[in-house]
């Protein structure tokens, strides 16, 4: 599915081979904007009580519910701390990104 | 079929013989009952489309262009105070190269507020990078709503189709309905060769830094400048189906003129009567409506004009501190081109103050009493 | 080409007078042009309602400041306003009422005709007693009148254009065409 190809940067030479439309000129599968974190969100599922809250707040879709549980998706998340601010439970932590 | 419909409905059946995929409309007078009969027309069946209510028109475009980016062919109406509210999203449609057509009913901007018309709503648009058809009859308004979705599908750029508050909104018309399988076979389904999907997933109208943004509206110009030849080939088309020539303006009696009107809308009609009349009267007048504002159709008005000795342009609309829209135009677009010319520009129905066959007489009457015009604007019918 | 003016008042269905008449005119081939006042629109207000007809595209999109007829669906506004500004010498007053033509007196140059279209609306049941709806009625004899179309088209152009009660609205118009 997921195709191990680098993110590179893509610098056109020519008006002609861009695209007409503004768009992602590589498929998001590969452009991974997890890149751009600085902290990560940590669960601790000990706490949690599985209510889907962060499921559906992530502006990025980054929080998947793998067998009932939330995984955050580090290959988009962004970061931006929302699910631990409204996870009933404070059970998500923001962490100091490890490079 | 011939059916006598008000000009709101000639736009509504436009986008059903279309077929349009996604409607999302916000509904304002004097446009009203477009949305109105497409809502109806989703609710019974006649028209297989998603009707999007929504809360502004702000949001109205917002859907559409979604709509169009996953694929859909997407349609809305709007007018005035609505139309102004849309500008920031138009500029997405049209950046985002998205073919959404919109039907605007030309009608003049508040305060004092107004429900009349005038074309300053949507000339205030030019500079969004959408086409923009300026009509004349409820016929034309039916045919250039499917034309405009096939100009605007082929190259990517969405068209706004413009009709008078009243005059043409509101005004019942005998209206040749086109057969929807000879529709069919002119416009064929939205084909984009890019889409939001799953199975392709990528982000569109994203970060666009100096290096690739000049390009991407380098690119839209070279196919703003395509449109006119693109008309022009669909019109004839048009034509070979259904009998109408659909093209970039509507000259008549141009060829032997010497005093060309310049006008646009419905007053470009009813300019018509009067050149009759002052033909009867020997004078040599023509009338050039001009049916595309947006790209300006640059060579055919330079060729129809060509052989006149003045040029009166009618606007019904005004670009404060400067002129007349139309006029504008016109001087840019014949200078350096042949001798002087003189260009008179009068404004004349702001408002919905009526246009009518006198206004015209007094606008000949005061482009053959003088040399050249001594005022940048005269004004027709103002109590100064 | 004849240009006609209808004055009504709101929610009296005049706009819907000039559609019927445009479409039954339109079916016999003739090129209309059907328009209300611009404007809004106050239920009980005088309004007004306009038809161009001709047998050539009609290319004036003014507005009618001289018709050649005038319709007077509420008797009352003769009293109210001036039914006959700009009205062309010859041209023919219709009014919808019970009094003959000469209880008018409007000047020689314009012809008077009535007709009694509310008590034939009411005798076919539309609209209420208090409010009957006239419309439908008063186009049989304007049709009649001016001899515009066959009542035929008149007839079937009802027929498309009222939903509710379409056949007595025919019948309404069939008898007011008979009378006038
Ligand atoms: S930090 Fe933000 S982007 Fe990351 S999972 Fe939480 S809500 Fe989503
Ligand atoms: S919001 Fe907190 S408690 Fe709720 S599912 Fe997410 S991590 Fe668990």
């Amino acid at each position: 599915m997921k195709p191990k190809k680098e993110i590179k940067k893509v610098v056109f030479q020519s008006a002609e081979e861009m695209p007409t439309m503004p768009m992602s000129i590589g498929n998001m599968l590969w452009n991974k904007t997890g890149s751009w974190r600085n902290i990560r969100p940590e669960i601790r599922l000990e706490d949690c009580i599985q209510c889907g809250i962060c499921w559906k707040f992530c502006p990025d879709m980054s929080i998947e519910i793998e067998a009932e549980w939330p995984v955050v998706n580090y290959d988009y998340c962004k970061g931006c701390g929302i699910c631990a601010e409204e996870c009933p439970a404070k059970c998500i932590l923001m962490v100091e990104e490890r490079k | 079929m011939k059916k006598v419909i008000m000009g709101n409905h000639a736009l509504s059946y436009g986008a059903m013989l279309s077929r349009s995929q996604v409607i999302a409309a916000y509904p304002i007078t004097p446009q009203t009952q477009v949305v109105e009969l497409l809502s109806e027309m989703c609710a019974d069946g006649t028209l297989q489309a998603k009707f999007i209510k929504v809360e502004s028109e702000h949001s109205a475009m917002a859907a559409c262009i979604g709509a169009s980016a996953a694929g859909a062919r997407a349609f809305t109406a709007t007018s005035s105070q609505g139309l102004a509210l849309m500008h920031e999203m138009l500029h997405w449609a049209s950046g985002g190269r998205l073919p959404v057509v919109l039907g605007n009913i030309n009608r003049a901007m508040a305060p004092g507020w107004t429900i009349w018309t005038d074309q300053n709503d949507s000339l205030s648009q030019r500079d969004t990078g959408w086409i923009q058809f300026y009509c004349a009859s409820n016929q034309e308004v039916v045919d250039t709503v499917i034309q405009a979705f096939k100009v605007s599908e082929a190259l990517a750029i969405p068209s706004m189709v413009v009709l008078d508050a009243f005059a043409l909104s509101h005004t019942y018309e005998v209206v040749d309905i086109p057969d929807q399988a000879k529709v069919d076979a002119y416009l064929p389904p939205f084909n984009p060769p890019y889409r939001v999907t799953p199975d392709d997933p990528r982000a569109f109208g994203g970060l666009t830094g100096p290096e690739h943004y000049m390009e991407l509206r380098y690119k839209l110009q070279k196919d703003m400048e395509k449109v006119p030849e693109m008309i022009e080939r669909t019109g004839r088309e048009y034509e070979t189906t259904f009998g109408r020539y659909l093209g970039l303006v509507d000259d008549y009696l141009c060829d032997d003129a010497e005093i060309i009107l310049v006008t646009s809308g419905t007053a470009g009609y009813t300019a018509r009567v009067a050149v009759d009349e002052m033909r009867d009267r020997g004078l040599k007048v023509g009338n050039l409506r001009i049916k595309v504002f947006r790209p300006f159709p640059f060579e055919i008005v330079r060729r129809l004009t060509q052989s006149a000795k003045k040029i009166a342009v009618v606007d019904r609309n005004i670009s404060y501190g400067h002129h007349g829209i139309f006029a504008q135009e016109l001087k840019s677009a014949i200078y350096g081109h042949g001798g002087y010319k003189p260009v008179f520009g009068f404004i004349a129905g702001l408002g919905g103050r009526d246009i009518t066959p006198a206004s015209f007489r007094e606008v000949v009457d005061t482009t053959i009493s003088h040399e050249r015009s001594e005022e940048e604007i005269v004004w027709i019918g103002v109590k100064k | 080409m004849i240009e006609m003016r209808f004055h009504g008042r709101g929610g009296q269905g005049t706009v819907v007078a000039s559609k019927i008449l445009a479409d039954a005119l339109a079916k016999e081939g003739n090129f209309v042009q059907a328009y209300p006042e611009f404007g809004v629109e106050r239920r009980g207000a005088p309004v007004f309602s306009f038809i161009r007809i001709d047998n050539k595209p009609i290319y004036d999109k003014s507005r009618i400041y001289a018709p050649d007829h005038v319709v007077v669906v509420d008797p009352t506004l003769v009293e109210a306003i001036d039914v006959t500004e700009g009205l062309k010498d010859g041209g023919w007053i219709i009014i919808n009422s019970d009094k003959k033509p000469a209880d008018f007196k409007f000047p020689a140059k314009f012809k008077v005709a009535t007709i009694n279209a509310t008590e034939i609306a009411v005798r076919n049941k539309l609209g209420t007693l208090g409010a009957p709806i006239v419309n439908t009625a008063i186009t049989g004899a304007i049709v009649k009148i001016l001899n515009l179309t066959k009542l035929e088209s008149l007839l079937e152009a009802i027929g498309d254009v009222i939903t509710i009660k379409p056949q007595n609205n025919q019948k309404a118009a069939r008898e007011a065409y008979e009378k006038a």
